[in-house]
């Protein structure tokens, strides 16, 4: 389960990314933090972003949210 | 604030060739009769079409007979993938193509779905290469009526291992489509494919012109209504003006296509390296060797698409972009997607025989304030 949860429903992206890119640095190291964003583009955006920072991208869930993503703060 | 115009958007349509300009105007004196008839200027028309297919089969290397001219790239990409899946449907009902094709060969196979048929997408890697374990496996599966994969992405410029994928084709009787828009008129098609399809305008020829080969001893039967013109391939009568200026400007840009490899290509290196070096935060994608010379995209993080787009043309550069923000859907290039890169801040650099060096170099030297501009304004700098 995340340890808290970042609701992106509605905005476009880069907007979900911007959040996370904001969020991950604010929460302790190993922290999980789901993202959740109905933009069909964050499907690609976050696990990018997640590779592009070194960021753990612990994969896509769809539950009565919608799409959401778990990212792992690693440092 | 004014600039002088940097159009670098070839992969959509190069501006027009010299020799189309002048071949059409030519055209457009002689040839406006219906070919098909029997008097003296249908005779003139029909020797103008003749003299049109017999140069442009000669080009791609295949016969006269086996090329049709068609109303677009697009309805050529419909009737290779339709036609090409009816002629073999006692064969099987399945569709193998990879992940990035056109959308009009995506939009032909939703159609084949739609119509009981199965579609089967195969995945790419990072640099958007073929997976050809993959495809083997996919194209050797029973019930595999055709096999389609473009010759080099339109959207990231990575070359396909065609000859590969053919050979695993030609293995077990499937007949191979290619969608070779992006690479007829600027570098050496590949071998062993059974049906061709390319679109005028990517090569300075007019739009509304677009070639369908199909190799001898292919099956293909035509989706279309019956009509008897074009080899039965497709419907309505040709644009004959268009059809002679795309073929005189096929061989112009053949002709010269070797020498606008060495020119462009180390232009597009130059961007490769200089986006990567000098934006902080890019993505630049597609396999920096086995690519088109003419082509680059990268995707700037945090940057919306739209606005980057609107930013460079308000400072002359008219570029393309595969962000989701800037399709009519909404939704993020599916080659961007299948590739897993950012898709985002997503821009398309595609050169031709008009762009200059001071060109690209005025290109280079803007970018990095244009994002810079757009990431202080979005609030994203630091992040």
């Amino acid at each position: 389960m995340p340890d808290e949860v970042l609701d992106c429903r509605g905005q476009r992206c880069p907007l979900p990314v911007i959040a996370a890119a904001r969020r991950m640095p604010q929460v302790p190291v190993g922290t999980v933090v789901r993202v959740l964003a109905d933009d069909p583009a964050a499907a690609v955006d976050i696990p990018a972003w997640c590779r592009m920072r070194g960021q753990e991208f612990l994969g896509a869930v769809t539950g009565p949210d919608g799409p959401a993503y778990d990212i792992r703060r690693t440092h | 604030m004014s600039a002088s115009s940097v159009y670098l958007d070839a992969a959509t349509a190069a501006p027009l060739h010299p020799v189309a300009r002048q071949a059409l105007l030519a055209a457009l004196e002689d040839g406006w009769a219906d070919p098909g008839k029997l008097y003296s200027q249908a005779r003139r028309a029909r020797q103008l079409l003749d003299a049109a297919r017999e140069a442009a089969a000669q080009t791609l290397g295949v016969r006269a007979d086996e090329l049709s001219f068609t109303s677009s790239g697009t309805t050529a990409a419909h009737g290779a993938v339709l036609g090409g899946l009816a002629g073999r449907h006692r064969a099987g009902a399945t569709l193998v193509h990879s992940a990035i094709e056109h959308s009009a060969v995506l939009h032909a196979a939703e159609r084949h779905v739609a119509a009981g048929g199965v579609a089967h997408a195969v995945p790419v890697d990072r640099v958007g290469r073929l997976d050809l374990a993959e495809w083997s496996t996919a194209v050797r599966a029973p019930g595999v009526a055709l096999a389609a994969l473009i010759t080099a992405s339109h959207e990231v410029g990575t070359v396909q291992p065609v000859a590969e994928a053919a050979a695993v084709s030609a293995d077990v009787g499937v007949p191979l489509y290619v969608d070779a828009a992006q690479s007829v008129g600027r570098v050496p098609l590949p071998a062993g494919w059974s049906m061709l399809s390319a679109s005028a305008h990517k090569w300075g020829g007019p739009p509304g012109v677009g070639l369908l080969a199909v190799r001898k001893g292919t099956r293909w039967e035509s989706p279309w209504p019956a009509d008897e013109r074009e080899g039965g391939r497709t419907p309505g009568v040709v644009n004959l003006p268009a059809v002679v200026a795309a073929a005189a400007s096929l061989r112009a840009a053949a002709a010269d296509a070797a020498a606008e490899e060495a020119r462009l290509a180390p232009l597009v290196d130059r961007i490769r390296a200089r986006v990567a070096a000098e934006v902080p935060d890019v993505e630049v994608v597609g396999d920096p060797v086995l690519r088109l010379p003419h082509l680059v995209t990268f995707s700037c993080l945090y940057v919306d698409g739209e606005t980057l787009l609107h930013a460079l043309d308000r400072r002359g550069f008219a570029v393309s972009s595969g962000s989701s923000c800037t399709s009519s859907t909404l939704r993020p290039s599916h080659v961007l997607e299948a590739m897993g890169v950012l898709s985002h801040g997503n821009v398309r650099v595609s050169l031709h025989r008009d762009t200059t060096e001071s060109d690209v170099e005025r290109f280079l030297a803007e970018l990095p304030g244009i994002v810079a501009g757009l990431r202080a304004d979005a609030g994203v700098v630091g992040l």
